[in-house]
């Protein structure tokens, strides 16, 4: 345990101190979630909040407690305690449908494609077009696809076919699909997990350009990567997780790498929460 | 061409499909291909060892005849398979269903359409509780199956009583392997049947170019369409030379093109198709994965009892030994020449079809040639592992292809 205990305990819910309130309400907020695998404490008292019309970045070493934590956002296991939020609304999430049902999409890092499926039918699993009737309601096809190809051209991806099995598909491309996925489906919050990391440089800066259009649009973008470069590239604020407990959130535009890292690695101790001059353009970043 | 997502990436006109196909069967996606010509070499090989016998109108009456049930129950195993799962029990729930309803209908009296309906309640009942089973206790489809296949040969056995055999005498019960249609409805029927085939792709095409994508050339459409319905006329005006066109058939047809609809075209097979290929995928996409492997499991028993109904109607009876032996085997076995993966998530209800063709077609014809069942288990197996040993080398390109 490399300096397990350096750093300092989570900062004190002293934020209203500092801030004018964001002017947006928080689409999605964490309040103190632990979560526990056995004997590994993955994630202590964290927080985490997003708001419409912004990019957070979520980073830290390997072992930070990320992936648990995007994991719990978009339903797949339950919090051992901590509340989520969505809308101002305490909510309890008991599966990934949930998450999906209250518009947070998520886009994994181990893809979560079908590959036994076209890049059609992967772009809308478990949201397909069709008539009514339930589950034996008919899938229009023809709308689907429609849609995929216009998504893809904006995205620039390049696919042999959109009825091409995923099988056939390169990494680079998989990832694109599974990028895409959230332009199609209307979410208010969407996730991106290391959403870059298998991409060539034109590739990666198509789904950082993307990411850019989602934040426009008005949701709330959360990417995780190590590529801090990418992060610093989209990012309005970035929140940093070390050894599954929180760190602080910072304002991109004032944090800079060097502090970044240290935070991420422990090498500059128990920061708290940097407080951020409220933006003069009413920007959003406001923590 | 390769930045332009659009549907046909081989180019325009014939060439252009034929060309789409080569870079698919260079994928692994070889389709139902190598059992068609499968399926041309053995009728050949019968038609020739048998002098002609094998392809006279009474054999081939006797084979539609003898496809039905079987066939049935291995439309339900091409859903189990499309999971990635395995259901055992198909054979010995047909056997059991049919000795529910020749219980029922034989020592109680029930009346023949009650029976029916009540041997295809328990076959639902048993999927249900196999699927629950399976999905609640995270226990392997194999095993669970397993303890089926020996615990409902225990439940027909008790279900019989001292008796043995029930032999069936109901009219409406005889009547559904006992019907057949001659001269113009079965006629009617082939023209319903090639013309919602055709009808399907020919709007399709319409709508899609309509819609500004891609479809299949007209030629290809026509070509596809002139075959289907050259094939069905052949079949029909022989079978018309015997006995007709047998219900049970029609039975079989029609549940595989409604399967086949579910499977391709409704949410519901979108779901079962992406659960066998990528489980978690499927369940991070909201996909409700318990309660379609449940559905599906239901779904298979429900056809093994129609199945079972279908062979006891043909039989006359229902005795100790109702779908056991090779039922089960020959179901599996057709699911899986017809294409459908055992990995999961690959597969066509029209395997079905196609394999239990290839399967009774074999045993048919050996039959007539008056082998020893030795070499009749024998070559059916050989069948089997050549078509496993296909899928396997198809399986294989295609991670190449992907890679």
């Amino acid at each position: 345990m490399l300096g397990g205990g350096e750093y300092a305990s989570p900062p004190p819910e002293s934020r209203e101190e500092h801030v004018a309130v964001a002017q947006r309400a928080p689409l999605l907020e964490l309040r103190g979630i632990s979560k526990r695998f056995g004997a590994v404490q993955a994630l202590t008292d964290v927080r985490f909040d997003v708001r419409p019309g912004e990019v957070v970045a979520l980073v830290g070493d390997n072992g930070a407690g990320k992936s648990t934590l995007i994991k719990i956002i978009s339903g797949i296991f339950p919090p051992d305690s901590g509340t989520i939020v969505w809308e101002g609304h305490e909510t309890v999430m008991h599966g990934p449908a949930d998450a999906v049902a209250l518009g947070i999409s998520t886009v994994y890092q181990d893809l979560a494609l079908a590959d036994n499926l076209d890049v059609v039918a992967n772009l809308f699993l478990g949201r397909e077009v069709g008539s009514a009737g339930g589950v034996f309601g008919t899938l229009d096809e023809i709308a689907m696809e429609r849609r995929s190809i216009s998504v893809l051209r904006r995205l620039s991806v390049k696919i042999p076919s959109v009825r091409t099995a995923i099988a056939a598909l390169s990494g680079g491309q998989r990832q694109a699909v599974a990028a895409a996925r959230s332009v199609l489906w209307e979410n208010k919050v969407v996730l991106l997990d290391e959403p870059t990391a298998a991409l060539g440089v034109g590739q990666t800066h198509e789904v950082l350009e993307l990411v850019r259009r989602l934040r426009d649009d008005g949701r709330g973008v959360v990417i995780i990567s190590h590529n801090l470069e990418d992060v610093f590239a989209v990012a309005d604020r970035i929140t940093v997780l070390r050894l599954g407990r929180y760190v602080g959130t910072y304002d991109a535009k004032t944090v800079s790498r060097e502090q970044l890292v240290s935070y991420m690695t422990g090498a500059m101790p128990g920061t708290a929460e940097v407080p951020l001059p409220p933006s003069a353009a009413g920007a959003v970043e406001a923590t | 061409m390769l930045d332009d997502p659009r549907v046909v990436a081989g180019g325009q006109g014939l060439r252009g499909t034929l060309a789409t196909y080569r870079t698919r069967w260079a994928q692994g996606d070889i389709g139902q291909l190598p059992v068609v010509i499968g399926l041309v070499v053995i009728w050949l090989v019968f038609y020739i060892a048998s002098g002609g016998t094998f392809v006279s109108p009474f054999n081939l009456v006797n084979l539609a005849l003898q496809m039905a049930a079987v066939g049935t129950i291995a439309v339900g195993v091409v859903f189990v398979l499309l999971l990635g799962e395995i259901d055992l029990t198909v054979g010995i729930v047909s056997g059991l269903c049919a000795g529910v309803m020749a219980v029922l209908n034989v020592k109680m009296g029930m009346p023949g359409p009650l029976a029916v309906v009540a041997a295809v309640v328990s076959g639902i009942l048993i999927g249900l509780v196999q699927g629950l089973w399976i999905t609640r206790f995270r226990i392997p489809s194999f095993v669970v199956t397993l303890a089926g296949l020996i615990g409902w040969q225990g439940a027909l056995l008790y279900v019989l009583g001292s008796t043995g055999t029930i032999n069936l005498r109901d009219p409406f019960i005889t009547s559904l392997a006992g019907t057949f249609f001659t001269g113009w409805v079965a006629v009617g029927l082939g023209v319903l049947f090639v013309g919602y085939l055709v009808g399907l792709s020919y709007f399709l095409r319409r709508r899609r170019l309509a819609a500004g994508l891609g479809a299949e050339p007209m030629s290809a459409l026509l070509i596809r369409s002139a075959l289907i319905a050259l094939f069905v006329a052949g079949g029909i005006f022989a079978l018309d030379q015997d006995r007709g066109l047998p219900l049970s058939l029609v039975f079989l047809v029609g549940i595989i093109l409604v399967m086949d609809h579910i499977a391709k075209r409704t949410r519901f097979g979108r779901m079962v198709f992406a659960v066998g290929g990528n489980r978690e995928a499927a369940r991070r996409a909201g996909i409700p994965v318990q309660r379609v492997r449940i559905a599906v499991f239901a779904l298979a028993s429900t056809l093994a009892a129609w199945g079972g109904v279908l062979a006891a109607s043909r039989l006359l009876a229902v005795n100790q030994s109702a779908g056991s032996g090779d039922v089960l085997l020959n179901a599996i076995a057709a699911a899986v020449i017809g294409g459908t993966s055992l990995f999961g998530g690959r597969g066509t209800v029209w395997a079905a079809l196609l394999g239990i063709l290839v399967i009774q077609s074999i045993s048919n014809g050996m039959d007539l040639l008056s082998l020893d069942s030795s070499v009749k288990f024998m070559i059916t197996g050989a069948v089997l592992l050549v078509a496993v040993t296909i899928d396997a080398i198809a399986r294989r390109g295609r991670e190449l292809a992907g890679a």
